[in-house]
């Protein structure tokens, strides 16, 4: 190679690294690194159909989905560890591709290796600018869950009340809630609370299926959605009876939580969640 | 030598108002041609807490007006020449949600000035502000909690809603500028202490888009700067 092709191959190498910043995109997982170069022809195999050629959820599918696919431009995720209107970690996006999303047509691509989901990572944070100007946010802590008792349980559905999740969910968590049939995301597009009771020992949350995810998701909020974040505004003794209530109304799933409400007869006492709800006497009481 | 601190003192009170006076103001009305779309009554009946709060139902704010064909709630500010503000006020913004509203409709602030959000409703809501240069967020404030802090870092109309309450619309006008205005009852409004200088003034109607003027303040003077928007009958 002479001087004047080593030359060539040196401006090559700085046009594709400068012009395409998305190219030099990486991931991290464990010891992996993915690349965004190699996620690019996965992409184009897997994901285009539905989230289009430009990453912004226009695929030539996207017209017969419900939920729309995400639009990677906005850089805007669901299923995050980290606190609402910051970016997710690598971790969290990897965990999403391969969970899959319930209750919307994005399978679980746990067939594929975690090298070439790690690599997908890498190439989807090459669609927006904010993967290289803002980092994404630290996780949230979650405390030791507590034993699951009906204390506990019981606590979870007066906060159930006084944080008004009914007000979408419904007060058996049915996603039937008065403010449920106005729900729209935030392109719009008409959504729907989380239905807790559809679903047998099979049914999932979004964002995944144990206890600690469930804590995750009202802490952090579903970010796009009108699912909002409650950490502000719970305590992380409060937000696990809250998990053990909400457990309770997956009324078909087999849970520890489903056990110990039957074995106490099968009710919440005085503040069951099918009770009418009164939330101006629960607000003038926790006023201060 | 006691005189002369005396003196020093009076004369920096004679002269310091003095010296603000040295600067120029923009005023105007903001107004509207056509016929503005009707602003809808608002059915609160899936919230009493709220609904009781009003005697008569409230109505969208999408437009209003006043008499005069007066428009309201247009921001005005100082969109290029402005004094360079990096610096945010230190003082806060205050967005809050009373009666299952938000007042101010339309609440400006600078990039990086603190917002406080208050709920003063016995109704949780969830204030979710659909940035898209800025970062979006969405968090829950039941009633009784205190004050939510946050802030903006860049230059956006943000649109607000609450996902609880569908007809709770509002918008954050984030500004390079302290310099702006939002355009009361009457249309009007002023944009004091310009130093000489050229400017360009931009007028923002959620609705209408923007339209935007020149004008140069060489001292101790008002100029006089009117917007006129084409309302939209829909």
């Amino acid at each position: 190679m002479n001087a004047i092709s080593k030359r060539l191959v040196l401006i090559l190498g700085l046009a594709v690294s400068v012009g395409v910043p998305g190219f030099a995109q990486q991931a991290h997982v464990g010891n992996l690194t993915g690349h965004a170069a190699n996620g690019k022809k996965l992409y184009r195999r897997y994901c285009v159909g539905c989230h289009g050629p430009l990453g912004d959820g226009n695929g030539e599918n996207a017209q017969w989905i419900d939920p729309k696919p995400r639009d990677f431009t906005a850089a805007t995720f669901k299923c995050r560890s980290t606190p609402t209107g910051t970016l997710p970690t690598d971790q969290d996006l990897f965990d999403s591709v391969g969970r899959g999303f319930t209750n919307s047509n994005m399978p679980h691509w746990d067939a594929l290796t975690d090298r070439n989901r790690i690599d997908l990572v890498a190439f989807i944070k090459s669609f927006s600018p904010r993967w290289t100007t803002e980092k994404p946010g630290d996780p949230i802590a979650i405390p030791p869950e507590p034993a699951i008792t009906m204390q506990s349980i019981t606590h979870g559905a007066e906060l159930f009340q006084k944080m008004e999740c009914w007000k979408c969910h419904g007060q058996q968590g049915r996603g039937d809630g008065p403010s449920a049939s106005t729900l729209t995301d935030s392109k719009d597009n008409p959504i729907r609370p989380y239905n807790f009771a559809a679903g047998g020992d099979d049914s999932r949350f979004k964002c995944g299926v144990t206890n600690q995810d469930v804590y995750k998701i009202f802490i952090t909020g579903l970010d796009g959605t009108p699912m909002p974040s409650f950490a502000d505004v719970i305590q992380p003794n409060d937000a696990w009876d809250l998990v053990h209530f909400l457990r309770t109304l997956q009324t078909n799933r087999h849970s520890k939580e489903n056990d110990v409400l039957k074995a106490a007869g099968g009710k919440i006492p005085t503040k069951a969640p099918d009770a009418p709800a009164n939330p101006e006497n629960k607000g003038s009481g926790g006023g201060n | 030598m006691r005189t002369k601190q005396l003196f020093l003192v009076a004369l920096a009170i004679m002269v310091s108002p003095a010296l603000l006076l040295a600067a120029g103001t923009v005023s105007g009305k903001v107004t509207y041609t056509g016929t503005p779309a009707k602003q809808k009554p608002i059915d609160m009946s899936k919230e009493p807490s709220c609904a009781k709060q009003h005697a008569t139902p409230i109505t969208t704010e999408t437009v209003v007006t006043g008499a005069n064909n007066a428009l309201e709630n247009v921001v005005v500010y100082i969109s290029a020449g402005g004094p360079d503000e990096l610096n945010a006020p230190a003082q806060a913004v205050t967005f809050t949600q009373k009666g299952c509203q938000y007042i101010p409709h339309v609440l400006a602030m600078h990039t990086g000035q603190e917002l406080k959000v208050v709920n003063d409703d016995q109704t949780s809501h969830n204030i979710h502000p659909l940035a898209k240069i800025n970062r979006e967020w969405n968090k829950s404030q039941p009633p009784g909690t205190p004050p939510l802090s946050e802030k903006f870092d860049k230059e956006e109309f943000v649109p607000v809603k609450c996902n609880v309450h569908p007809w709770m619309h509002g918008y954050f006008a984030v500004l390079k500028t302290s310099h702006y205005a939002i355009s009361g009852d009457n249309g009007g409004f002023t944009l004091p202490n310009l130093p000489p200088g050229k400017y360009t003034i931009t007028a923002w109607q959620e609705g209408y888009g923007t339209q935007t003027q020149d004008v140069t303040i060489s001292g101790n003077e008002t100029k006089t700067v009117d917007f006129t928007f084409k309302a939209k009958p829909y």
